[in-house]
């Protein structure tokens, strides 16, 4: 079975997203959302860890997150894939469960 | 026509509530809990997971009279009244926290993140607060 | 698919109540159906008649009250965490002995039952929370 986890607080303010590469199956979608959007970003000090999980999991990130906070997607660590709104609903309904780390 | 007692049950679904919060400092634990009870009484699979600092809301000698506020540690007992026995702990924050199986109110299945994982994968609805 | 909303949070302190708001509209343009939206914890805050936000800002609480009534979505606020924070319609009032009402357009005060009820029916159920 195919899971969304969506985390929508930042790695540096709480371990929500560390919770969940721990917890999330291998083959899982992780959305970033919110102010979780910065773990998205390359030359971060979380970047490596994200980075290392890419074989187990599927990355994306909320592109008006991004861009509310002047993130630019051209900085993003290589493999995220940006989403819209619209984007979220179709992760939601095509991954067969949904689970928001909170 | 079925008898009351034959008829056919509504829908079941495996409902999991992932616990990450201490107790008292949120209001989390306990407004989870109130929809665990709900979920029970609605005949539904329900699944508890305690993970982070969630395990801090099954610590034994909860005393609040200090801070003012209702201690309903006790409530966690009166599941199994409830048909709710599947509380799962996760080890490694039981650890990180200096705890043990034997530091919690009620009896849990303590299990390995691997484990854990594999319980979430099963679920058919999963609720965080 | 058959959409259940979980909101957490309440207006202005947390994104949640945006984003589930942003989520609910994209989903309902994709062709979806919202079966419900549930109002629970500080959540039930985006129930309230009485928010004054700044004209250059968005309206959280209309925002949510335009959506039901253009979309006919159930606006469910737990009645126990709205007894807790002060939110209240008249018949909460008349029994709980309150000088007043503030429950906002479109939004109805019910059991945790309906959470559950939702989960039951939905294809998805969707939190959005801290």
């Amino acid at each position: 079975m195919t899971m969304l986890h969506n985390v929508n607080k930042s790695p540096f303010e709480r371990n929500a997203l560390e919770a969940c590469m721990s917890l999330a199956k291998k083959g899982s979608k992780i959305l970033l959302t919110e102010d979780a959007v910065i773990g998205a970003m390359d030359n971060t000090a979380v970047a490596d860890t994200i980075k290392g999980a890419m074989n187990d999991f599927s990355f994306y990130v909320l592109g008006p997150d991004l861009q509310a906070r002047g993130l630019d997607e051209g900085k993003l660590i290589s493999g995220f894939t940006v989403v819209g709104y619209d984007g979220f609903v179709d992760l939601v309904a095509e991954t067969d469960n949904v689970q928001s780390w909170v | 026509m079925a008898e009351p007692w034959e008829e056919e049950e509504g829908p079941v679904k495996k409902f999991m509530f992932v616990n990450r919060k201490a107790p008292y400092g949120t209001v989390y634990a306990l407004e989870s809990l109130e929809v665990v009870l709900i979920s029970a009484a609605f005949d539904q699979d329900v699944t508890l997971v305690f993970t982070d600092d969630g395990v801090l809301q099954l610590k034994k000698g909860q005393s609040t009279d200090g801070i003012g506020m209702k201690n309903f540690s006790p409530t966690y007992r009166a599941l199994e009244g409830y048909d709710v026995e599947k509380l799962f702990v996760d080890k490694e924050s039981l650890d990180a926290r200096g705890l043990t199986e034997d530091d919690l109110l009620v009896d849990v299945q303590v299990v390995s993140k691997a484990e854990l994982a594999d319980l979430m994968d099963e679920q058919e609805v999963v609720m965080s607060f | 698919m058959k959409f259940g909303i979980l909101v957490t949070e309440g207006p202005y302190q947390h994104q949640a109540s945006d984003t589930a708001l942003q989520f609910c509209r994209a989903a309902l343009e994709k062709g979806h159906e919202i079966m419900r939206v549930f109002f629970y914890n500080d959540g039930v805050n985006n129930a309230t008649r009485y928010t004054t936000p700044p004209q250059d800002d968005r309206n959280v609480v209309d925002s949510w009250s335009a959506l039901a009534k253009d979309h006919n979505i159930d606006l469910v606020v737990c009645v126990a965490a709205a007894q807790r924070r002060g939110i209240v319609d008249e018949g909460e009032a008349q029994r709980n002995g309150k000088d007043g009402n503030n429950i906002a357009d479109g939004f109805r005060i019910s059991g945790l039952g309906q959470l559950v009820e939702a989960g039951i029916q939905c294809d998805r159920v969707v939190t959005f929370g801290d």
